[in-house]
């Protein structure tokens, strides 16, 4: 199919779409929607020509007409067990096919302090608020998956926190695929967390078929003044998924945004990870694991703006590829000329266990400040022989030492998953996956 | 127990091992000396199951199996325990996830039940004690950090731990103070029975004086060219490996 027939797809979708909307039609809000298609149209899907898709195709996801949800699809209740943790007091919001299930969701939390909630319900219940941060803090000007995601918003999850408000129980997003038919989701995600809070959000993507569809999401999240946000993204969907996301941060003086994003799952995975920080005294911990096999390709662009003078940004991405999968990591850190005194690490580090696996892996500082301090390194490497040898002469099989040193590889990510089912969970989820692969 | 014979082994294309034989018994301790370069830990290493190095000629039987034939695992389970030179660090992975995994593949391969979490910590402990190592030890990755004293008592505790039929010691003393020498000298004694076998590889005498050999051998340019008891290792001490050198030159009279 021609690009620009699948460009006309979604497009007319957009028309379908709107014609459902019904009152929300109505809001300032669908205005946005509007520029946002031209914008995609004007923009059009990214080719690997353009700079920040270079080893990027979408093509393949261009063969396929994805319909939009148009009802809640069912699920029984139990899948949710494979999912939750058992032991946490998990508030669950749940998506299936990329809308809202009241049926499967549990929030506990609700006041005029704290809101947990669809995007959908919010607009309603909540416009002002809504409508006050919504698109607010990301651009669509020349990212067209976030075009496209503005235009089709519709629904996602609305979480506020008011100031001072510490709340111990995380939040939970789990977002479900199921059935056969090829859809195509626009999550979209608005986090506002008010000043001296403190909030846990952890997101899950999982899939139920096979069946090949895309998730094309946008999250947008504020860190208010000496705000906390744990914010845990694991992404283990079946390998027919395509799986976009654009996040962008915005970080407010003295605030802390930590971050763990593992990457299992789908055949095509593109993160953007942006964070803004925009004050003073900010700091910002970015954490990233992705396991590739098969033919999977993944990608990881993370930008940090330290725009403001005596921030800390951390930041280690680490890859394990096998069999032919491709990864990319772009890191790219600006320091504008008013940041004085910023420290900045950046670390990424690939594991290729094959000859066909590859990286391309780009640490990319901008910095206009003269008191800073800045270091970052990338390295590709193959598993140990050495290490391998000391573990097989003392009797551990071939297999199992290569998942040991596997998963010792990836320890200093998995650390900084703070809750202890979660990080159990993956390391569980991860193991499995090694020994998988040896077993096939 | 152990019969090498005619081994030839080359390292990237050097023949390094022109023809070993040797035989270790039971109950036996064999030191192997020489110069550096001679192939020493080579040969150590190739017992062990080290894949880069490539077996030219000669067969090596260890309880009537070919040895060459077994993977480096397969021949750990079976006893074969090789103390490391230089013991790799490995970061990620604590010492007590290593030596659990380590000690159940080789019960599970015994057909013996694996050990439970408060077994073998009882069995950590009564072993740590042996090379006066702390349990801080079984939380630290592997060999991370370690000093090389601790390196090389690290390994005598494994082998304690592991109890292996055939211990291979390659250059343990090497780099250790003499402290550290007698708890690694008693972690060997220890070991030392009727059932199982010692080699010691080194290049010092010291070591012989508190693991008192059976048998002597000297290495010189890939070649067993001297063995004898305990005696050979001190000559070997005040004169140096020049004599024995000097003879090897000297072709031998069939």
């Amino acid at each position: 199919m021609e690009i620009t027939d699948i460009k006309q797809w979604y497009i007319s979708n957009f028309e379908l779409f709107e014609e459902s909307l019904n009152g929300s039609r109505e809001t300032p809000f669908h205005e946005v929607r509007r520029s946002a298609i031209s914008k995609f149209s004007e923009l059009g899907f990214p080719t690997p020509r353009h700079e920040e898709w270079k080893y990027t195709n979408v093509a393949p996801m261009l063969e396929h007409k994805f319909k939009l949800p148009t009802e809640v699809a069912k699920v029984p209740k139990e899948v949710l067990r494979d999912f939750t943790f058992d032991t946490l007091k998990e508030n669950l919001v749940v998506f299936v096919n990329g809308l809202f299930s009241e049926e499967l969701s549990n929030i506990a939390l609700n006041s005029d302090d704290i809101i947990v909630s669809s995007l959908r319900n919010a607009m309603v219940n909540h416009a002002d608020l809504v409508y006050k941060h919504l698109g607010r803090y990301v651009s669509f000007e020349d990212e067209s998956f976030t075009a496209l995601n503005t235009a089709f918003t519709n629904d996602g999850t609305f979480i506020f926190v008011t100031d001072n408000k510490v709340i111990e129980d995380p939040i939970h997003l789990i977002y479900i695929s199921d059935g056969d038919t090829e859809l195509v989701s626009h999550l979209r995600n608005l986090f506002i967390v008010g000043k001296n809070s403190q909030v846990k959000i952890i997101e899950s993507f999982h899939s139920l078929s096979d069946t090949t569809y895309f998730n094309n999401l946008v999250t947008e999240v504020f860190v208010d003044e000496c705000a906390i946000i744990d914010h845990i993204k694991l992404q283990e969907e079946s390998i027919n998924a395509f799986h976009i996301s654009n996040s962008q941060v915005q970080q407010e003086r003295q605030s802390v945004y930590r971050t763990v994003n593992i990457d299992l799952g789908g055949g095509l995975v593109r993160n953007n990870l942006n964070v803004l920080l925009n004050d003073e005294h900010c700091e910002s911990h970015l954490f990233g694991f992705f396991l590739g096999q098969g033919t999977q390709h993944i990608d990881n662009h993370t930008f940090i703006d330290h725009a403001k003078p005596h921030c800390f940004s951390n930041e280690l991405y680490k890859g394990i590829l096998d069999d032919k999968a491709r990864g990319v990591f772009n890191g790219k850190i600006i320091v504008r000329p008013d940041a004085q005194k910023t420290n900045a690490l950046q670390s990424n580090k690939t594991l290729l266990l094959t000859d066909d696996a590859s990286i391309n892996a780009k640490p990319q500082l901008e910095i206009f400040a003269d008191d800073v301090k800045c270091t970052h390194g990338a390295t590709i490497g193959q598993l140990d022989d050495e290490a391998m040898f000391y573990l097989r002469a003392r009797g551990i099989g071939e297999e199992m030492a290569g998942a040991m040193l596997r998963h010792a590889f990836i320890s200093d990510v998995l650390e900084n998953i703070k809750i202890e089912e979660v990080r159990e969970r993956m390391d569980a989820h991860i193991i499995e996956r090694f020994t998988k692969a040896l077993k096939s | 127990m152990l019969k090498v014979k005619g081994l030839k082994v080359a390292v990237e294309g050097n023949e390094i091992l022109k023809g070993i034989d040797l035989e270790v018994n039971k109950g036996e301790v064999h030191a192997i000396m020489g110069p550096n370069g001679s192939g020493k830990s080579t040969l150590a290493n190739v017992l062990a199951g080290r894949e880069e190095y490539e077996v030219l000629a000669g067969e090596v039987l260890y309880n009537g199996q070919n040895l060459l034939d077994m993977k480096p695992e397969e021949r750990a389970r079976e006893g074969l325990f090789l103390a490391f030179q230089y013991p790799v660090e490995i970061p990620g992975v604590s010492m007590s996830n290593f030596l659990k995994t380590a000690l159940n593949e080789l019960r599970d391969h015994h057909g013996q039940e694996k050990l439970d979490a408060m077994e073998f910590f009882a069995l950590m402990r009564e072993k740590l004690k042996l090379v006066n190592m702390d349990e801080k030890l079984l939380s630290r990755s592997i060999n991370e950090g370690f000093s090389g004293g601790e390196k090389k008592r690290n390994e005598i505790f494994q082998m304690a731990l592991l109890e292996p039929k055939l211990a291979i010691l390659d250059e343990t003393d090497s780099g250790l103070d003499i402290d550290a020498l007698k708890i690694v000298s008693k972690g060997v004694n220890q070991l030392r029975s009727q059932d199982n076998a010692i080699i010691i590889v080194t290049h010092y005498q010291r070591l012989l004086n508190y693991i008192v050999p059976d048998f002597v051998h000297v290495l010189v340019d890939g070649k067993i060219v001297k063995s004898g008891d305990k005696g050979l290792a001190l000559k070997l001490d005040e004169q140096g490996y020049d004599w024995v050198k000097d003879n090897v030159s000297e072709p031998v009279a069939a």
